[in-house]
Parts: structure tokens; sequence; C-alpha cells
């Protein structure tokens, strides 16, 4: 090979870069290691990262079973060692697959389309609060206390510097859903779009035609955000919004220490040159079959360079194909019947428990830890082997002694009975 | 010997939604081991929806059928020669794919307590620290998603230090010859788009750049090796411009595949770049992502970095969320964690010695593809080739077949096509990457489909003009699915042929 290109030496492959930026001395990494010696390093990691321990923790990533299925499928090296569909006559499996995925997504959402995939549910945020901007020709985003706050730090760093100004409204102190007034307050003729999260970060089931109302009437789109996808298995969907953001990481996708995952967008059909983002399509092959392909490139960046909608330039296709067989899997019954067991897990948990808010709840909430530390009575938990919940006070000052709780069909009933001991005997202490 | 492909057995299969029938289930959940409760009565009736129309019921054999087939109609590089140029679609080990799913790490909860995370940490700590390394720089964040996100996230950086200067400046420099991405990104963090031209040599042309680097310029956006496939030979003068007006160098690292081993932007003058972890450290492309973008800056950009950032304190590490000067987060969480895994398998697997080796490789590929196609291709820029090399159609187009059309018959020859019409300063550009991955008996292969190819475009273009002609879908109509939008099954929609 050497000899057909000319050179003498590999070295001489790069002798034309100036001597001052070759690097001199060798990296400073290990020599490299078999495969008996890789898996052994990370087993080793993983044995530290306490995996057999029951977790009540949710907070925008839940534990849910995965049928072996899933990865059964996503192993496949046809899907796995892919590129992103651009050849769409030796892409149809990817191209299917995710026209498949849209098809849920609006099923599930109450939308007329969806993209085929974000990075992840936070960055889905700012990504629809911009294109509400656009669609608006407003810059004001009024945003819910109660959207996860780490979706909303990333909303603060995304559109900093687009002239997107950013108010907060608050939650409803006794029902921990929206408080309608201080929405009334945040929104005006400036706003773009107004955004909450349903079921919110507090585990609350929000009124989603309230919002809707309040921000139609000033002109402004509702943008409604979830980090618990299985609750639409049983949540009435948020048909009323104009944007639908969210996090699908419930759908077979592993927790992963915080990624990868999938975020999802979904919108009226009017809004959909407007989206950023990968998009499949129906159309035809020259024989008149039925074929897939990527579509509306021109609202992108490989396209439109510096007017592009986003500088997305992918999907999360292989974590969409998951929660895609996830799905077909569970079905139209199984996904309910998820949903509803979900429900029945918490309601049993919360019985037990001193609980903060009133609002209706699907598979989180809040208990107060009644005048102790939270983080007290998750050490004692853990000394039983057991997780507790998220400490809310780093997030939130004035629910300092309060803690985020979460079951889902994962959780045993001998072990939420022991988080109901442990408050029980913190009350007895008390 | 010219080998092409025989097509393959595959059946037709319809959508999910068409193979659907009611009551059919894939699932079994455990025995609720709690009392039931009634969804309406806790959630009230108006929150509690009804069944879910139109969604699938199908079962589990169904279900597997449906998706291995539908799998039998994509190309791979488990299949084959996948040669996006830019791209770096190199061979995925499955040992990267095991180590991402071992219990602890693939359970992990992002709030679990520290003490029940070490390994986790230890992790990415190790990964950065191999990245730093590798990049020759001083810190790295391993929060972006992707590789845009990569690029957003380091311009954000940019604005911040100039920012905390007292001037945010206004605008960033990019070559036309850079991927669409910098140009979006740099909007995206408020900044004026001004392109530098390239010289005949396909490298940025210096006295342009001399001329419109300013006072009010906040950053050049630049990819080494670029997209033609050459190292910016004045890169360190390149530098030296930017930093005389106080702007900062970002760097694509979409290319970093030619210099991971022997050159370091580190050493070079670069403030701030992303590395594409899906490209030049293997984790798998997976249809389109996920991928990582992780970002190294030089110690003036570190303040900056986005929050939490992982510290060592006593014996044991820890997230450090007290960092005044940061730009905030940019994902949740602490980035596509099970990627970081898969790229540190990868890292371990080669060692330094070894990921030196795999550039050479990467640079003979490439080198020994633009050796053998010269003599059949227009080659517009004379300067040598590191990792991958550019070609235009001007010798085919003179028979009508173009760039798309030779891309379209190496289908039918058993190849993936090459990157097509990018990157946008070579007009009909074929735009080629082997990566390291390939042997002599594949390149070779590929080689003798290109020339055939060539010689077919003389001899008979409407062959070319027509392929693919060898897979079970024809040529995809695209106008037609951006004019008339269908972006979700609707019942009883028409489906033309069903795919039959």
């Amino acid at each position: 090979m050497l000899t057909a290109i000319g050179a003498r030496s590999l070295e001489d492959l790069y002798s034309h870069l100036p001597a001052e930026v070759l690097q001199r001395s060798p990296l400073a990494i290990a020599p490299g290691k078999s495969e008996y010696d890789i898996v052994d390093y990370f087993r080793a990691r993983g044995a530290e990262c306490g995996a057999d321990y029951p977790s009540f923790l949710g907070a925008g990533v839940y534990r849910h079973y995965r049928p072996v299925l899933v990865d059964t499928v996503v192993s496949r090296g046809e899907f796995l060692t892919s590129y992103t569909p651009y050849q769409a006559e030796i892409a149809q499996g990817t191209l299917t697959t995710i026209f498949e995925f849209q098809t849920m997504i609006c099923q599930l959402t109450g939308m007329e389309a969806a993209n085929a995939s974000m990075y992840d549910g936070s960055t889905a945020v700012p990504e629809a609060a911009m294109m509400a901007a656009r669609i608006t020709g407003r810059d004001h985003i009024a945003v819910s206390g109660a959207l996860h706050p780490e979706y909303r730090q990333v909303l603060e760093t995304s559109v900093r510097n687009q002239g997107l100004p950013v108010t907060g409204f608050g939650y409803d102190e006794a029902t921990g859903g929206l408080d309608v007034e201080s929405l009334e307050r945040a929104v005006d003729g400036r706003t773009a779009a107004v955004i909450i999260q349903s079921p919110n970060f507090l585990g609350v089931v929000e009124n989603i035609k309230q919002a809707a109302e309040i921000a139609h009437r000033a002109g402004a789109l509702l943008i409604v955000a979830f980090t618990e996808a299985v609750s639409l298995g049983l949540l009435e969907p948020p048909r009323e919004a104009d944007i639908v953001c969210g996090e699908l990481q419930s759908f077979a996708i592993s927790p992963s220490y915080g990624g990868p995952f999938a975020g999802i967008m979904a919108c009226k059909e009017k809004f959909l040159r407007q989206m950023p983002g990968r998009i499949v399509g129906q159309t035809k092959d020259v024989d008149g079959r039925r074929a897939f392909c990527l579509t509306l490139a021109t609202r992108e960046q490989h396209i439109r360079r510096e007017k592009a909608t986003s500088n997305i330039c992918t999907n999360q296709a292989l974590i969409a194909l998951m929660a895609t067989v996830f799905l077909s899997l569970y079905g139209k019954q199984g996904l309910r019947e998820l949903a509803a067991q979900n429900l029945s897990k918490a309601h049993y948990l919360a019985a037990g428990l001193p609980l903060r808010f009133s609002g209706p709840f699907f598979n989180e909430f809040v208990v107060s830890a009644n005048g102790r530390r939270p983080e007290d009575i998750n050490r004692e938990l853990l000394e039983r082997g057991i997780i507790g919940g998220l400490p809310l006070g780093r997030f939130y000052p004035e629910l300092e002694g309060s803690m985020l709780l979460c079951a889902t069909e994962m959780s045993r009933r001998q072990h939420m009975d022991a988080v109901t001991a442990v408050f029980a005997a913190q009350e007895a202490l008390a | 010997m010219i080998r092409k492909v025989r097509s393959h057995i595959t059946q037709n299969e319809p959508l999910l939604f068409e193979t659907s029938s009611p009551g059919k289930i894939g699932y079994q959940l455990p025995e609720l081991d709690v009392p039931a409760v009634d969804p309406a009565a806790v959630l009230g009736k108006e929150n509690t929806r009804g069944e879910i129309e139109d969604f699938p019921e199908i079962s589990e054999v169904e279900a597997i059928r449906h998706f291995t087939r539908l799998s039998t109609y994509n190309y791979a590089i488990d299949l084959g020669l996948y040669p996006l140029g830019s791209c770096t679609m190199k061979y995925n080990p499955r040992v990267n794919e095991a180590v991402a799913r071992i219990d602890g790490l693939a359970w992990a909860h992002p709030y679990q307590p520290e003490s029940l995370s070490q390994g986790a940490l230890e992790i990415m700590a190790t990964l950065e620290a191999a990245l730093a390394e590798i990049t020759g720089m001083d810190a790295v964040t391993l929060q972006p998603a992707a590789g845009a996100h990569g690029e957003f996230t380091g311009i954000q950086l940019v604005r911040a230090l100039h920012q905390a200067r007292g001037n945010a400046r206004k605008k960033v420099l990019i070559p036309d010859s850079a991927h669409g991405t910098n140009p979006a990104t740099a909007r995206m963090a408020g900044y004026e788009v001004e392109n530098i031209p390239s010289n005949e040599r396909g490298m940025i042309d210096i006295e342009a750049l001399d001329r419109l680097c300013t006072e009010d310029t906040a950053a050049l956006m630049i990819t080494n090796p670029n997209t033609v496939g050459v190292f910016e030979e004045n890169i360190t003068r390149i530098a030296e411009i930017l930093h005389a007006k106080g702007a900062m160098v970002y760097m694509d690292g979409a290319n970093m595949n030619a210099l991971v081993g022997i050159a370091r932007p580190g050493d070079f003058g670069v403030d701030v770049m992303h590395l594409n972890l899906h490209k030049t450290f293997s984790t798998p492309h997976g249809g389109g992502g996920p991928g990582s973008g992780a970002v190294a800056v030089k110690s003036h950009l570190e303040p900056f970095l986005p929050t939490p950032r992982l510290r060592r304190a006593e014996n044991a590490w820890t997230w450090d969320y007290d960092r005044p000067s940061s730009i905030g987060k940019v994902r949740a969480f602490y980035g596509n964690f099970g990627v970081l895994v898969r790229a540190l398998a990868y890292i371990m697997a080669h060692g330094g010695a070894g990921l030196r080796n795999a550039t050479m490789d990467a640079l003979l590929n490439a080198n020994y593809i633009r050796a053998k196609l010269e003599p059949h291709f227009e080659h517009p820029h004379r300067a040598p080739t590191m990792h991958e090399c550019v070609f235009s159609d001007e010798i085919q187009a003179r028979h009508g077949v173009r760039t798309g059309d030779i891309a379209k018959r190496l289908i039918d020859y058993g190849f993936h096509p090459y990157t097509v019409s990018f990157p946008l300063i070579v007009h009909g550009a074929m735009m080629i990457e082997p990566t390291e991955t390939e042997g002599k008996r594949e390149l070779d292969l590929f080689i003798d489909a290109m020339i055939s190819i060539a010689a077919e475009a003389v001899e008979n273009p409407e062959l070319v003009l027509k392929a693919p002609h060898s897979t079970r879908t024809s040529r995809v109509d695209e106008v037609m699915a951006a004019r008339k939008p269908i972006v979700r099954w609707k019942p009883g929609a028409e489906a033309p042929g069903a795919n039959d």
C-alpha cells in the first residue's frame, strides 16, 4: 500500500505537518488491555454503584423494567452500526422505525406531528422555546417553577444569548400545582410561550386546560413538558398544548447515570416547518412503492447554515428505537396496565407518609420529613440497603425539609413498607 | 475482479399499525402486590385518558420479526466499508456494548448518593484525563450530548470569557469549508457569522483572515484537518492572528481521527475544541445517535465549564456545584454516561501506542484510496491527504453523471456511498473516509467498484443515473416527501404498494 502511495514509511504520511505541531512524546496512556481486563475493570466499577439496592428515586429518571427484546433488537448490527439514514434506499429499516416512532409519539401526546427525537428532555425544552419565539415573533418565555430544575437551568443557559428573557411563575403552596395568579402575572403581550411540566417536578398532575386558556388568551403558545413518559398510558394527553416535549427514559432506556436518553418534540401540524431536528416522511420510490426518507431538510443546518432552525444535526435514533420496541410490546393494553401499576404502587407508598401537597399525583410525590432532615431519613434507609428519595432543599430552599419519592412497577411492597417504617420511627422519635 | 451484489431474500413487512389486532400483547407484568387503585378516583376523571386510539397491539413473535426484517433493509458497518467522509464510520467493538450494560453502571441513578456512585465517577474522571492527554488541553467536560451540542457549549464558554473581560464581542469567523453546524452554532450563541475563503490548496486564506480578524472577533471556528482532508499547515500562524486580537481559536474535532497520537490541538494554539466520541472513539452511531460531544479547554476557559465539575475530595470523587463563573448546565445530569463508558473502553483497549497506530492506518487507507482513484476522478486540491480525500465529479459530469448518481450506483456494488456534495467549496464533491478499520481487501473492492462506475459513466450513463438496481427500495422521491409531508401513519391512509 505504501508503494502505491509513493511513501517509504507510515511516518511519511504526515511528514508535511510543520515540525512545531508534531507531538514530541508518546501519549501517556497505559498500553492496550485485553478484553478480559477491560470487562474486569468495568465490572469492578459497576460493583461500586449499588446495583442491587432498591431505590425510590425518580425526579426525571425512573426505574422501569426493560423487556429483554429491547436489547435484542438494538444490538443488531444493522441498527447499531448504521449512520443517519441519508441514503434512503439502504436505510429503510431505520427510516421505517422512526416513522412508527413519530406516529406513536403523536398518539401518546395528542399532537399531530413529531420529530425523530431530541438529545433528551432537558435540551428539548429550549428548542421548544426557540420554536415558539419563531412562530409568535415574540421573545419572552414564562416558565413554571415546577419544571424540572435542571431543565430550567438548561433552558437558561441555552437561550441566554438569543434575546429570550425567561421569567418564572410559581406553584401553589397547598396543591403543588399551577399557581394561577402567578402565571397570569407572568404572561403579557410579549410572551412567546408558557412552559409547564405535567406531572410536574413535585409529582403533581397539572391543569393543562387552565394553563392553555391563560397562555392562549395572551396570544402565547403553551409548551407542555414531561419527564415520566409512562404517565401517558393513563393521563389525559396535553391536547390543548401547541408543543409537547419530554423525556422517554421511562420507555426501556437504562437510567445509566443520566444518559444517553431520548427527548421528544411534537406539535400541531401547522407548526411542522418550524420544528427543529430530524423528521422522517412517507414518499414513494420510482417503482411506486411506499418508502420513507428524511424530509424538510431546508430547516436544517447543513442547508441553511446560520439561518437554520437549530444547530441540531442528529437525533437519538438507537434510543428512540428502544422506546419503539418497548411500545410495540406493551401496546395499547400494556401501557395502560403498566401505568396503572405505577399509580397503585405510588398510592400504596404514599398512604403511610405525610404528603406535602394535595394535588393529584401519578408515581411520585413530595413528603415532609416532619421537622427532621430528609438526609437523615435517607441515611437510615441506606443502612437497610435502600436508596430513599431526593431531598428537595438543593432545588427549592422552601422545601428544605421535604423529599421527592417515586414508586414504579419495580418497587416491592416489602421495601415500601420499610420506607414507611423508617418514617414512622422518625415520627416516634420526634 | 468486479463483484457486484446479488439481491438477497427479504420478507415484506407492513407497519406495526397495519399488523395490529385487538387483544394481542407482547408483555407480562408482575402480579400487583398492593391494592389496585381506581385511576379516575385518585387522578380525577378529567385527568384520565381513554384508550390510546390506533396504538399497536402485537405479539412478541410479531415484534421480533417486525424489527428483524426491518433491520435487514439497512446497511451498516457490520456489513462493510462505510466511507462517509467526516463521519468516521469505524468498527464498534462489542465489548464496549457489554461493559455499558453492566448492572451497576446501566442502573445507576444520577441522584443516588455519591458514596454509591464512585465507580461511575471514576470512569468519568479517567476519561476526562485521557481526553485531556490526547488533545493537549487542560480540562474536559463530558456534559454535551453530541458534536453540535459540544460546539454550542464551546462557543458559550468563549462568550463567557469575553464577557468576563468586559466585551462579549460580535462575530465568529468560519471558513467556507466548515460544517453547517458551525455557523448555526455561532448564531445560537448570539454571534454574527463571517465567512473566510479558502485558497486553491483548500486551506484558509491567511491574508483574508488577517484582514477580517478584528477586536470584534470572538473566535475562529476551524476544523483541522479541514473538510477537504487537508491539515491547515499555517495553524500556528492562524492562532497568532486570532490571539493578537484577543480572540479564541475553536477547533471542531470532527476530524480528530487524523491526529490522535501524532499532533495535539493544545500544542498548536487551540483554546477550545469538541470531540465526537461517536467518531474518533468508536461509540456506535446507532442510525443517528446517541453521540457525545466532550469539550476540552485551556485553563483560561476552565472556570466557565458547565456545572457540576468532578473534584477529588479526600479519598473520593465528588460533584462540585460551587462554580460561580460557570455558563450553567447544557444538559440535565452529567452527560451521555453510557457513551462515555464505551469511549473509555475503546481507549483502554488501544492504549497510547495503539491509538497512534489507528491514526496511521487511517492515513494510510485514505492515501491509498486517493492514489488509486486519482487517475479516474478529479482531485481538486493538490495538498497532501490526511484521513479522508475529496474528489469531484467533474470528469463524470461531462457525461451527465453527478456525485449523487455515482453514490447511488456504489450501492449496487455493496457499499454505502461516500459523503455527497460536501464540502460546499468543492463542486460535485465526493468525500471519502475509509478509517483504520478497513483492510486492503475491502479497500480494493471499493476501489474496483469506483473505477468500474467511472467506466460506466462514460459507456452507459443511464445505468448509473437509474441506480440503485439491486435494492429492495429503488430511488426514493425526496421531493415528493417534502412537498406534502406525511410524517405519521393514519388509519385508512392509502399505503401505496405497502412495501410489497
